[in-house]
C-alpha cells in the first residue's frame, strides 16, 4: 500500500499528460485553420459553434464513424500498428519534459516533471527520433507506391535533419556544463540563450520544422506529387492517429524551442505566473508553427538536402567551434 | 521488483531475437531487431546507466536500424520472403549448430568462473550513475588515443563509402540516353 502511495503523484501526473496531449489537438487543429483562414483573408469554420470552435468535435465524429479501410495487398498486422508506433515517441518524449519550478500542493512539494533525467535533453532528441518508424510502417505496410515513396523521402528527411539537429544543442549544452533541461533552464536566469546561440537557435527551428514535417519541409505528404504521402491508405481513427502525432511533433519542438533558447519560465513579469508564462511561449512558438505553413511555399526534394547537409549542418558545427571559443 | 523487470525485459528480448532468425519478411526481422534494442536499452537502465540506455537508443535504433529499413524497402523483399529459414541442405549445418551450441553450454557450467560470478555480491546499486563528464574525461584523456584512433577509421570508412559509390567518370554505362546528348 505504501508503494502506491508513493507512486501516486507520479500516477496523477501521468494521466494529466496523457489527458491533456490526448485533447491538445483538437484545440490546435481549430486554431490551424483558423489562422489559415486570416491568412488567406477568410473567415475559416464559422459554422460549428460560435466561430466554428466546436469544429473539431465535427471533425473528431467524422473520422470515428469513418470506415476503418485496409488495402487487400497490405501486411496487416504491420498496417494496424503502425499508427499507433507512430503515436507512442511524442507520448514518451514528455517524461522528460519540465513545465515550471516544484509547486507546493496539498502540503507536499510537487515537481513539475515526470522525471529529472541527467540525460533529459539526449533522451528526448534519441526517443523523437524512433518517431520515423511509425511513418516506415505504414508507408510500407500500405503496400503501395505513393505510401512507400512518402516513407523514403520521411526517412531521408529525418536522418539528414536529425544530425544538425542534435549539433545544434550542444551550445546549449556547453553554457549549461549539463544535459539535464531544469539545469539548462536554470543556466537562463539573466540572459536568455537565444543572445548566446543565435545561430544555433536558427538551425535548431529550422531543423525542427523539417523533423515535424512541416511547410516549407513536407516533402514526405506532398499532396501535390504524392497523393498524401505514407498515410494515403489510411482513413477514419488510424488517420486520426497520424494527426493526432504531427500536432504532438509541434508542441514538442515549441516546448523545446522555449527550453532550451527562451529561457523557459525565467524572465516572467510582475503579477504572471511562471507556468503560464512558460506556456505562453510554447503558445507563440506554435503560432509561429502555423504563421510558417501558410506563408511558405514547399521546398523541392534536392533543395531539402542541400540546406540539410550544406547549409544547416557547416553551420551548426561552426556554432560550436565559435562558442567554444567565446566560452574558454 | 527489479528483478521482475529483468526477467520481462530479458525474456521480450530473446523472444525477438529468435523473431529476427526466423521471420520470413526481411522488414518483420528488422522490426523485431528494433524491439530487442529497446528491450536491451531497458536493462542498461536497470543496471543505472541511463546515458547508455540513451545512446543505445539513439544510435542502434534511431540510426542503424532506420537506415537498414530504407536499404530493405529499395529491395524487392518479395522473392527473399518466399524462400523458407530451413532449406533442406541446411539441416547438417543445423546439426553442427546445435552440437556447437552444446559444447558452449556444457563448457560454460563447467567453468569455475561461474561459480565465482554466482558467488559474488551483486554491485552496488546505492552509487549514483556514472555522469556524463565523467565519460567525457575518461573518453578525452584516459582513453584519447583509442578514441581519435577509433574516429579516423570511421572517416576513412566515410571516405571509402563515398568513392566506390561515385559514377567513375570514364564509364558510360550508367549515364542515359538524354545525358549523353
Amino acid at each position: 500500500m505504501e508503494s502506491v502511495i508513493a507512486i501516486l503523484p507520479l500516477l496523477i501526473k501521468m494521466a494529466v499528460i496523457v489527458a491533456v496531449l490526448l485533447l491538445l489537438p483538437m484545440p490546435l487543429t481549430w486554431l490551424e485553420r483558423k489562422i489559415a483562414g486570416h491568412i488567406q483573408q477568410r473567415p475559416g469554420p464559422m459554422r460549428v459553434g460560435w466561430h466554428g470552435v466546436l469544429q473539431p468535435v465535427a471533425d473528431a465524429i467524422k473520422l470515428l464513424t469513418k470506415e476503418d479501410h485496409i488495402p487487400a495487398e497490405a501486411d496487416r498486422l504491420l498496417f494496424k500498428i503502425a499508427p499507433i508506433v507512430a503515436l507512442v515517441p511524442p507520448f514518451v518524449v514528455f517524461v522528460a519534459i519540465p513545465f515550471g519550478e516544484p509547486v507546493q500542493m496539498f502540503g507536499t512539494e510537487v515537481t513539475l516533471s515526470l522525471s529529472n533525467m541527467n540525460v533529459g535533453l539526449l533522451f528526448i532528441l534519441a526517443v523523437s527520433g524512433i518517431g520515423v518508424f511509425g511513418i516506415i510502417l505504414a508507408g510500407w505496410a500500405s503496400n503501395s507506391k505513393y505510401a512507400v515513396l512518402g516513407s523514403l523521402r520521411s526517412i531521408a528527411q529525418m536522418i539528414s535533419y536529425e544530425i544538425p539537429m542534435g549539433f545544434s544543442v550542444i551550445g546549449v549544452v556547453m553554457l549549461a556544463g549539463s544535459m539535464n533541461l531544469f539545469d539548462i533552464v536554470a543556466r537562463q536566469d539573466g540572459l536568455w540563450n537565444i543572445v548566446y546561440q543565435p545561430i544555433g537557435f536558427f538551425v535548431f527551428f529550422v531543423a525542427g520544422l523539417a523533423e515535424a514535417q512541416r511547410i516549407p519541409f513536407d516533402l514526405p505528404e506532398a499532396e501535390g506529387d504524392l497523393g498524401a504521402g505514407y498515410h494515403t491508405e489510411y482513413s477514419g481513427i488510424r488517420f486520426s492517429f497520424f494527426m493526432l502525432a504531427e500536432y504532438l511533433v509541434v508542441v514538442v519542438l515549441a516546448i523545446l524551442n522555449v527550453i532550451l533558447f527562451f529561457g523557459g519560465w525565467q524572465g516572467t513579469p510582475p503579477l504572471v505566473n511562471p507556468i503560464l508564462w512558460f506556456f505562453l511561449k510554447v503558445g507563440f512558438f506554435i503560432w509561429v508553427f502555423m504563421w510558417f505553413r501558410f506563408t511558405f511555399p514547399r521546398y523541392r526534394y534536392d533543395q531539402l538536402m542541400t540546406i540539410g547537409w550544406k547549409v544547416l549542418l557547416p553551420l551548426s558545427l561552426v556554432n560550436i567551434l565559435v562558442s567554444g571559443f567565446f566560452m574558454f | 521488483m527489479e528483478e521482475e523487470f529483468f526477467l520481462l525485459l530479458a525474456v521480450v528480448a530473446t523472444a525477438t531475437g529468435l523473431l529476427v532468425v526466423v521471420a520470413k519478411n526481411p522488414i518483420h526481422s528488422a522490426l523485431a531487431l528494433v524491439a530487442c534494442f529497446v528491450q536491451v536499452a531497458a536493462l542498461f537502465i536497470l543496471l543505472g546507466s541511463p546515458f547508455l540506455a540513451v545512446i543505445q537508443i539513439f544510435v542502434y535504433v534511431g540510426a542503424v536500424m532506420v537506415l537498414f529499413l530504407f536499404v530493405i524497402m529499395m529491395l524487392d523483399v518479395q522473392k527473399e520472403a518466399k524462400t523458407r529459414f530451413l532449406t533442406p541442405g541446411a539441416v547438417p549445418s543445423l546439426i553442427v549448430l546445435l552440437l556447437l551450441a552444446g559444447e558452449m553450454l556444457f563448457l560454460l557450467l563447467q567453468s569455475d568462473r561461474l561459480q565465482t560470478f554466482r558467488a559474488a555480491s551483486p554491485p552496488d546499486q546505492t552509487q549514483t550513475p556514472a555522469d556524463i563528464s565523467e565519460l567525457s574525461l575518461l573518453l578525452f584523456q584516459d582513453y584519447l588515443l583509442p578514441f581519435e584512433v577509433a574516429s579516423v577509421i570511421l572517416l576513412v570508412a566515410l571516405v571509402g563509402a563515398v568513392v566506390l559509390a561515385q559514377a567513375d567518370p570514364e564509364d558510360n554505362t550508367h549515364t542515359s540516353g538524354e545525358e549523353a546528348k
